[in-house]
C-alpha cells in the first residue's frame, strides 16, 4: 500500500510540476510585449545566448559537414554515384543535423548557463529583491531570455547548415576529388528552399522554444541551494536533449 | 561588458545569419524567382518524363541554360507537359525545330533535359512549345525490349 501511495505521489508531483511549467510559460509569453520598449535587454540576451554560442556551433558544423562528406563518399563510391555527394550532405544537414545538433549544443552551452544564472539569482534572493522593488521578473528577466533563445537557435541552425555544406565541399571536392560542378548542381536540383531549408528552420524554432522554456523554468523552479542549482542545470541539459531528439522524430514524421 | 560592443556583436551575428540564409537560398537550394527573374519559358510535351523533377537542369551541348519549372500531366494528350525556364542570356538561341530530350547523367544520376538546336531561322520565344521531343529512356522497358528481341531471334 505504501508503495502504491509513493507511486501516486510521484505522478502527482510530476503533474503539478508540468502544470507549473505551463503557467510559467503563459506568464512569460504574456510579458513578451513589454520587450518592445526595452529592446536593449533582448540585445544583451541575444549576445549571451547567440554570439557566445556561435564559435562552438560553427566549429561543430564544419566538422559535421566534413565527416558527412567523408562517410557519404565511401558509401556512394560503391555505387559510382559520388556526384550525389552534395545532395546527401546538404539534405542531411538542412533537414536533420542542422536543427538537431544545434539544439543539443545550444542546450549544453546556452540552456545550462541560463538555468544556472536564474538559479543563482534565486539562491541569492535577487529575484525576490526585484519583486520588492516592484520590478516584474517576468518582464525583466524571463521574457528577454526566453525570446532571445527562441530567436537565436534557428539562426545558429542556419549558420550550422551553411558552414557544414562548406565543410562538405572542402573534404568532398578539395580532398576526395568529387567534381565541384556536380557537387553544387546536384545539391541545387534536389534541395528545395521551402520544403527543406524553411522546414528545417521551423524545426529549429520549435527546439528554440522548448529548450529556452525548459532552461528558464528549471532555473526558477530549482531548490535555492548550491546543490539545487547544480541539479537544475543537469536537468535542463538532460530534458532539453531528450525533448529535442523526441520532437525531431515527431516533426520529421509530420513534415517530410 | 561594454553595451556598445555587445550591440555591434549582435549586429554582426544578425548579418552572419542573413549571409547564411542567402547562401542556403542561392547556393544550396537555388531558390527560383529571386535571382532568375529574367529568362523566358518554353513548354514541351513528353510521352514519359521518367524520374524528371522540377528544378532539374536544362542544358544545351552540356552547358546549363535553365531549369525545369513544373511538370504536369495532360489527360487529353496522355502526356506530361514540362515547363522549362531558360535564362535571359539565351534569348533567341534556340530555333523552332529544337529537339528536347530527357537524358540521365550517368547510369544512376539525376535526369535532365538536353536541347539540341535545329536549323530553322525563326527562334523560339517566351511561351512557345517545343514540338520535337524524346521521352526518358525507362531502363526496365529497354531491358524488356532486349530480352524480347533476343528471344525472337532464336
Amino acid at each position: 500500500m505504501d508503495f502504491v501511495a509513493r507511486f501516486g505521489r510521484f505522478w502527482l508531483d510530476v503533474l503539478e510540476r508540468l502544470g507549473r511549467a505551463h503557467l510559467f510559460l503563459a506568464r512569460t509569453l504574456g510579458a513578451i510585449g513589454s520587450l518592445i520598449p526595452r529592446f536593449g535587454l533582448l540585445v544583451r540576451q541575444l549576445h549571451a545566448v547567440g554570439v557566445m554560442t556561435l564559435s562552438i556551433v560553427l566549429v561543430s558544423g564544419l566538422f559535421v559537414g566534413m565527416v558527412l562528406a567523408l562517410q557519404g563518399y565511401y558509401l556512394l563510391e560503391g555505387f559510382g554515384a559520388e556526384a550525389a555527394l552534395g545532395q546527401a550532405v546538404a539534405l542531411t544537414l538542412v533537414r536533420e543535423l542542422g536543427p538537431v545538433v544545434t539544439g543539443l549544443l545550444f542546450a549544453g552551452r546556452a540552456g545550462s548557463a541560463m538555468t544556472a544564472e536564474i538559479g543563482l539569482m534565486k539562491a541569492t534572493e535577487q529575484l525576490s529583491g526585484l519583486e520588492m522593488m516592484a520590478v516584474d521578473p517576468f518582464k525583466r528577466v524571463y521574457a528577454p531570455r526566453f525570446f532571445a533563445g527562441f530567436l537565436a537557435l534557428p539562426m545558429l541552425a542556419a549558420m550550422f547548415s551553411a558552414v557544414g555544406v562548406v565543410g562538405g565541399y572542402l573534404v568532398g571536392v578539395e580532398v576526395l576529388g568529387v567534381d565541384a560542378g556536380a557537387y553544387w548542381s546536384n545539391m541545387q536540383s534536389s534541395v528545395a528552399f521551402l520544403d527543406d531549408v524553411v522546414q528545417g528552420l521551423i524545426k529549429a524554432c520549435v527546439f528554440g522554444f522548448v529548450v529556452s522554456w525548459i532552461a528558464i523554468f528549471e532555473g526558477t523552479d530549482c531548490i535555492p541551494t548550491s546543490e539545487g542549482v547544480s541539479a537544475a542545470t543537469t536537468r535542463t541539459v538532460v530534458y532539453s536533449s531528450l525533448a529535442v531528439l523526441g520532437l525531431d522524430f515527431v516533426l520529421t514524421a509530420i513534415m517530410f | 561588458m561594454n553595451s556598445r560592443l555587445t550591440e555591434i556583436l549582435v549586429g554582426l551575428f544578425m548579418l552572419l545569419f542573413l549571409g547564411a540564409m542567402l547562401f542556403l537560398a542561392m547556393r544550396v537550394s537555388n531558390l527560383t524567382g529571386l535571382g532568375s527573374s529574367g529568362g523566358y519559358t518554353l513548354v514541351a510535351e513528353f510521352e514519359n518524363v521518367g524520374g524528371l523533377k522540377s528544378g532539374a537542369p536544362v542544358s544545351a551541348s552540356g552547358v546549363r541554360v535553365g531549369q525545369v519549372e513544373s511538370i504536369a500531366y495532360i489527360p487529353e494528350d496522355f502526356a506530361a507537359k514540362v515547363t522549362l525556364k531558360v535564362e535571359a542570356e539565351f534569348v533567341d538561341a534556340f530555333p523552332e525545330d529544337t529537339t528536347a530530350s530527357i537524358y540521365t547523367a550517368g547510369l544512376l544520376g539525376e535526369q535532365y533535359i538536353g536541347l539540341e538546336a535545329g536549323a530553322e531561322d525563326i527562334a523560339l520565344i517566351d511561351g512557345d512549345e517545343i514540338t520535337l521531343t524524346q521521352s526518358a529512356i525507362v531502363l526496365e522497358r529497354l531491358i524488356g525490349q532486349v530480352l524480347f528481341s533476343r528471344s525472337g531471334a532464336e
